[in-house]
């Protein structure tokens, strides 16, 4: 025990140098989030202008956070150290053995696994997603868009105003958020739902005892799930315009004489993007539902026979039910995980088609889309932000509910 | 078999006949558009004029502007090491939450369940300046680190799984004397195949399909782009003329170890699923 305590002062000293060496110069503008832009200044000997440079926001912001966890860390060891020491002078004084550094090692192997376990994947966890996201949220509560993009120009924080923007003003931003926060519920429940009900189907059409052949189908409609998204998604998105394979087909028939604007409208694009979704999603629903399927208990299905129940009554009682209870949980993730849908929308129609009333999106935009594009192509980082937080604050609220209400949470003991 | 059941045989096999051809003509197009001799993304008629290997072997050869095997390379590289890495991080947090009892656990379950809602790439311009500090942008090191990251939070499949295993076993272990960290080697991870090769297949397949961390990271670096990322920038408006069916053959080749992959393995994979299905 005397050696672990050396070993947390050793942590303890490391913290504190970069802290110190790095952290605190950037902790010591956290509240203006830099004052001097980068500048030009005329170097009298050299007949040229010199760029000086100045603060950089982003930098700041971002190393204050790793500087903040830093300080974090060194009070929650801090607490270690003297619980350590406490412990020590506690099992001196009632003249009690202290455990050697080997024991605690082993202690470490067994009923402290969890510990050891824990340590790598929380510690990844903390890097590369906690303190970003922890950056992100405070990115929302400044002015962070394409007219303060540091070093040329600083940001600053701006409280609430982002907020406001969105949600109580009278703008286009406004407007757009709450059209496209509809599309986004009305998306995920189309698209969770067309691929619960059509896969269910397909999944006991497959099983079905007069089916011959059943891994070779299940096999086909596999397939098309190895094709990376982005590849099939694509295709389908080439076929669908104007001049593509789908419309050139339709026409070869006969059906149509001019090529159907299957993207370009909003209400066919809104459509096809569910309909597309549907050819991605069944594969992977009837799978689902194949698994289940074959692990209903078969004694119910023979009591129910000696009941005299039809066929028909067999599905309503006992497999429907079955089949709805026990994919409840799956559903719910499917439902969030469609909110938060990138590939098949930004892919397949790229968020058009655009119309004038839509700040920076397109009609069958997803919210998680449109953050995309104002991350990545207008750099309207305080914007984003604010609606990621939305996002995660609905997708959070539904999940942290659903999964404290099922059973498989409540009884996790069940089988054990 | 009656008569009834005859028609009803006939009209399943039907449908299922017309849905996998359904399912299917995407694929046998991009292997069509593969071989075909026409340039650009559209033609005029359906089937191709003429045929042609040119697009697979332009890909090896032709290196100058897109370097496909250095591209496939990275992607293997990344794909094996993070799915090495993936795949222990996630099981190791998905056993102590399924079997070790401590103070915070439920805290921490809900934390892990709730940043996973995050939308991935919100924090993606945090991550690249933290990987150019730490001097990492626009290495292939940082993609594993990216795509391992998160691991400890893609539990609950797993754990659902694990759930399943009886406790019995673990009991009569610890009687005999084995820690629980001989426990996890040595009981539970003999007992979990399905669970480890759906996890691993799932962590192997995330950087082929990947194109949005590859272009923050890499930035414009064609050579250390992975087969997505590189696919993608075939495809952009300058390129898709020349490049649409050397595309079609790349993806062809991608998609070719995947399948078979599934196909070997979807026993397994079918099990994953069903035990995150019925588990939640």
């Amino acid at each position: 025990m005397i050696f672990l305590t050396f070993i947390y002062i050793i942590v303890e000293a490391l913290l504190a140098t970069f802290f110190f060496k790095f952290g605190f110069k950037y902790l010591s503008h956290f509240h203006t989030l830099g004052e001097n832009a980068q500048g030009k200044q005329w170097n009298e000997a050299l007949q040229i202008y010199e760029r000086t440079t100045g603060d950089n926001s982003m930098l700041i912001l971002l190393f204050s956070v790793f500087a903040i966890a830093a300080c974090i860390l060194f009070i929650w060891i801090l607490v270690l150290l003297i619980r350590n020491i406490k412990q020590i002078l506690k099992l001196e004084k009632e003249g009690k053995h202290i455990p050697t550094f080997k024991e605690i090692l082993l202690e470490l192997l067994d009923s402290k696994f969890h510990i050891t376990l824990l340590a790598a994947p929380m510690t990844t966890l903390v890097l590369f997603t906690v303190l970003p996201i922890v950056f992100m949220i405070l990115i929302a509560f400044t002015n962070f868009d394409a007219n303060h993009q540091p070093p040329g120009e600083l940001f600053t924080w701006t409280g609430l105003t982002n907020v406001i923007d969105i949600f109580l003003g009278n703008s286009t931003k406004t407007h757009t958020f709450f059209g496209i926060l509809g599309w986004t519920f009305v998306w995920a429940i189309l698209a969770t739902f067309t691929n619960y009900i059509f896969g269910m189907l397909l999944a006991m059409m497959i099983n079905h005892k007069l089916v011959k052949c059943k891994k070779l189908w299940r096999t086909l409609f596999m397939i098309s799930v190895a094709i990376p998204q982005f590849v099939s998604l694509l295709l389908i998105s080439r076929a669908l315009e104007p001049a593509g394979a789908i419309n050139l087909a339709l026409m070869k028939i006969g059906l149509i004489n001019a090529p159907l604007p299957f993207l370009t409208n909003p209400t066919l694009a809104r459509v096809c993007v569910v309909v597309i979704n549907m050819w991605i999603g069944i594969p992977y629903t009837m799978m689902t539902f194949t698994g289940v399927l074959l692990n209903i208990p078969e004694d119910l299905y023979e009591s129910a026979q000696i009941d005299g129940a039809t066929a028909f009554q067999r599905f309503t009682n006992i497999t429907l039910p079955y089949m709805i209870f026990v994919t409840a949980p799956a559903t719910i993730t499917t439902f969030v995980t469609n909110i938060n849908n990138f590939n098949v929308i930004y892919l397949l129609t790229g968020g058009g088609p655009f119309g004038l009333d839509y700040y920076q999106a397109g009609k069958t935009d997803l919210l998680v889309t449109w953050l995309y594009k104002l991350t990545v192509d207008k750099h309207d980082y305080a914007l984003a932000s604010t609606i990621g937080i939305f996002i995660f604050m609905i997708a959070s609220t539904l999940s942290i509910a659903v999964y404290n209400r099922t059973g498989s949470v409540k009884k996790e003991d069940m089988f054990q | 078999m009656s008569n009834r059941n005859k028609k009803i045989s006939i009209l399943m096999h039907t449908v299922l006949a017309i849905l996998s051809v359904l399912w299917l003509i995407p694929v046998f197009w991009l292997v069509l558009s593969s071989f075909r001799k026409e340039k650009g993304a559209y033609t005029s008629t359906l089937w191709p004029k003429a045929f042609t290997f040119d697009n697979y072997v332009k890909l090896f050869t032709d290196t100058r502007l897109f370097n496909f095997p250095k591209w496939f390379c990275n992607t293997l590289f990344v794909a094996v090491c993070s799915c090495i890495i993936t795949t222990i991080l996630t099981l190791m947090v998905a056993y102590v939450y399924s079997r070790l009892r401590f103070k915070s656990r439920k805290a921490l379950m809900n934390i892990s369940l709730v940043l996973g809602m995050f939308p991935g790439f919100m924090s993606m311009i945090a991550i690249y300046h933290f990987m150019k500090s730490i001097g990492l942008d626009q290495t292939l090191l940082a993609l594993i680190l990216v795509y391992s990251g998160g691991a400890a939070l893609n539990y609950y499949i797993a754990k659902g799984f694990f759930d399943t295993i009886p406790i019995s076993l673990d009991e009569a272990a610890r009687l005999d004397g084995a820690s629980r960290h001989v426990i996890f080697w040595k009981i539970i991870l003999p007992n979990s195949k399905p669970i480890v090769v759906n996890t691993a297949i799932n962590a192997f397949i995330a950087p082929w399909v990947d194109f949005i961390f590859v272009s923050v990271i890499m930035k414009d670096n064609y050579d250390k782009y992975t087969v997505a990322k590189g696919l993608f920038t075939m495809v952009d408006k300058a390129n898709i003329f020349e490049y649409y069916t050397s595309f079609c053959a790349a993806a062809v080749l991608v998609s070719i170890p995947i399948v078979l992959l599934f196909i070997k393995l979807q026993k397994y994979y079918v099990s994953g699923v069903t035990a995150g299905a019925s588990k939640g």
